[in-house]
C-alpha cells in the first residue's frame, strides 16, 4: 500500500461517516415511507455528518470520539453540539428500527421494564407521551441510568449522553420527533407517527444496548 | 376569552407556487387551528381565562405561552403575504433599513442568514427596539419578541411544517421564495402604527 493511501485512510478514519442502512428505504413502508427515509438519511443525516466533520476540523475536538464531545457539551461550540447530536442520534434511530419490528422485549430487558414502569404497556404510554409533548424539534428516549430505565425527551439534537441533558445516561431507544421525520407521511399528526414507530422497534437491538 | 382562528386574508392557493395550497391547508387549517384550540382549553379556569393574547404572551409560561404565542405568531405571519404586494420597503422604513443595515440587500442577507441558521424550530424577526432601532432576532420554538419589549415588524416561520411539503430539507429555497410574497406595505403599516 502506498504511503499516500495509508495517509488517506488515516484521515478518513478520523472523520465521522454516514452509516449505510441495514435495510432498503422502502423496507419500513407503509408505516414510514421510502421518500421520507431517503431524504432523512441522504439529506438530513448526511448534512449533520458533513457539518460535524467541517466544524471539528482543525480544532481540539478533531479526532475525538463523539462521546467525548457530548461529555463536554457545555463547552463545545453550539454547531459541534448540534451536529454531533444529529450525527449520533440518527445512527441510533436507524439501528433501533427493523422492517416489521421484533415482537416484544424479553429476558432481563423485559424484567427491567416491568420493574421500572409496571408493564410493557405502561412504558409504551409514557414513551409516546414524552414524544408527543416535546414542543418544537427534538427526541424522546428510553435511557439506562445506572441500572434503572427512565423515559425522557431532549430539545433539538441534544441527547442523554450530553452533560447538559436533564436526564443523563445511556440511550437505548430514541425516536426523532423533528417534523422532517414524519411530515411527508403524517403532516401534523405526530401521534400517528409515534404509533407507527412503535410497531417498527427492533427490541433485539434495544436489548443489546441495554446489556452493553 | 375564547380565541378564534382569524380568517386568512387570501385564498389557500393565493401564494402558489411559492407556498402551496396543501402547505397552507395544513399550516393554517391544522397547525394554527390546533394552537387556538389548545390555548382555549389550557386557559380555562386559570388567571388567563379572560386575558388578551399579548398579556398571555408577556405573562404566561409553559403550554399556555407556547400555544398563545403560536396563535399570535401565525396570525402575524399569514397577514404579511401578498404575491402582488409591495416588494420592497419605501419612505421612512426604507431609510431606516438602509441606515441600520447599509442597504436593503444587506438587510435581506442578514435576515435570510438568521432564518437559515436558526437550529431546530422557531422564528426569525425584524423588530423595533425600545430605542427605536431596527434589529433582526432569532427566537426558538414559540418565541415572540413582545417578551423583550420589542415591536415585531415581520417574521419568518422556520418550523419545518412551514415548508417541508414544498421544499423538504431545502430551507434556503423556502427563504428565497419568502421574499417573493412578503408585502412591504403590510410591514410599513406595522412600522407606522
Amino acid at each position: 500500500m502506498s504511503l499516500y493511501i495509508v495517509e488517506l485512510l488515516k484521515i478518513n478514519s478520523m472523520s465521522f461517516k454516514l452509516p449505510k442502512l441495514e435495510y432498503a428505504y422502502n423496507a419500513l413502508e407503509p408505516l414510514i415511507d421510502a421518500r421520507t427515509m431517503e431524504i432523512h438519511h441522504t439529506k438530513h443525516h448526511a448534512a449533520y455528518t458533513n457539518k460535524l466533520n467541517d466544524m471539528v476540523a482543525g480544532t481540539e475536538w478533531e479526532g475525538k470520539p463523539v462521546e467525548e464531545i457530548f461529555s463536554n457539551a457545555d463547552k463545545v461550540p453550539a454547531g459541534v453540539r448540534n451536529n454531533g447530536g444529529g450525527y449520533y442520534n440518527h445512527n441510533l434511530y436507524w439501528k433501533v428500527l427493523k422492517p416489521g419490528g421484533a415482537d416484544k422485549p424479553s429476558g432481563s430487558l423485559h424484567d427491567a421494564i416491568v420493574r421500572d414502569f409496571g408493564s410493557f404497556g405502561a412504558l409504551k404510554e409514557e414513551f409516546a407521551k414524552a414524544a408527543a409533548t416535546r414542543f418544537g424539534s427534538g427526541w424522546a428516549w428510553l435511557v439506562k441510568v445506572g441500572g434503572k430505565l427512565i423515559v425522557t425527551s431532549t430539545p433539538n439534537q441534544d441527547n442523554p449522553l450530553m452533560n447538559v441533558s436533564e436526564v443523563q445516561g445511556t440511550p437505548i431507544l430514541g425516536i426523532d420527533v423533528w417534523e422532517h421525520a414524519y411530515y411527508l407521511n403524517y403532516q401534523n399528526r405526530r401521534p400517528e407517527y409515534i404509533d407507527a414507530f412503535w410497531k417498527l422497534i427492533n427490541w433485539d437491538v434495544v436489548s443489546d444496548f441495554f446489556h452493553a | 376569552m375564547n380565541f378564534e382562528l382569524p380568517k386568512l386574508p387570501y385564498s389557500l392557493d393565493a401564494l402558489e407556487p411559492y407556498i402551496s395550497k396543501q402547505t397552507l391547508e395544513f399550516h393554517y387549517g391544522k397547525h394554527h387551528q390546533a394552537y387556538v384550540n389548545n390555548l382555549n382549553n389550557l386557559i380555562k379556569g386559570t388567571e388567563f381565562e379572560n386575558a388578551g393574547l399579548e398579556e398571555i404572551i408577556k405573562k404566561s409560561s409553559g403550554g399556555i405561552f407556547n400555544n398563545g404565542a403560536q396563535v399570535w405568531n401565525h396570525t402575524f405571519y399569514f397577514e404579511q403575504f401578498n404575491k402582488d404586494g409591495c416588494d420592497e420597503p419605501r419612505d421612512k422604513l426604507k431609510v431606516e433599513i438602509e441606515d441600520t443595515f447599509g442597504s436593503f440587500d444587506e438587510f435581506k442577507n442578514q435576515f435570510t442568514k438568521a432564518a437559515a441558521t436558526l437550529f431546530g424550530s422557531g422564528w426569525a424577526w425584524l423588530v423595533v427596539n425600545a430605542d427605536g432601532k431596527l434589529e433582526i432576532v432569532q427566537k426558538p420554538n414559540a418565541g415572540n419578541p413582545l417578551t423583550d419589549d420589542q415591536k415585531p415588524l415581520m417574521t419568518c416561520d422556520v418550523w419545518e411544517h412551514a415548508y417541508y411539503l414544498d421544499k423538504q430539507n431545502a430551507r434556503p429555497k423556502y427563504l428565497e421564495d419568502f421574499w417573493k410574497i412578503l408585502d412591504w406595505k403590510v410591514v410599513a403599516e406595522r412600522y407606522d402604527n
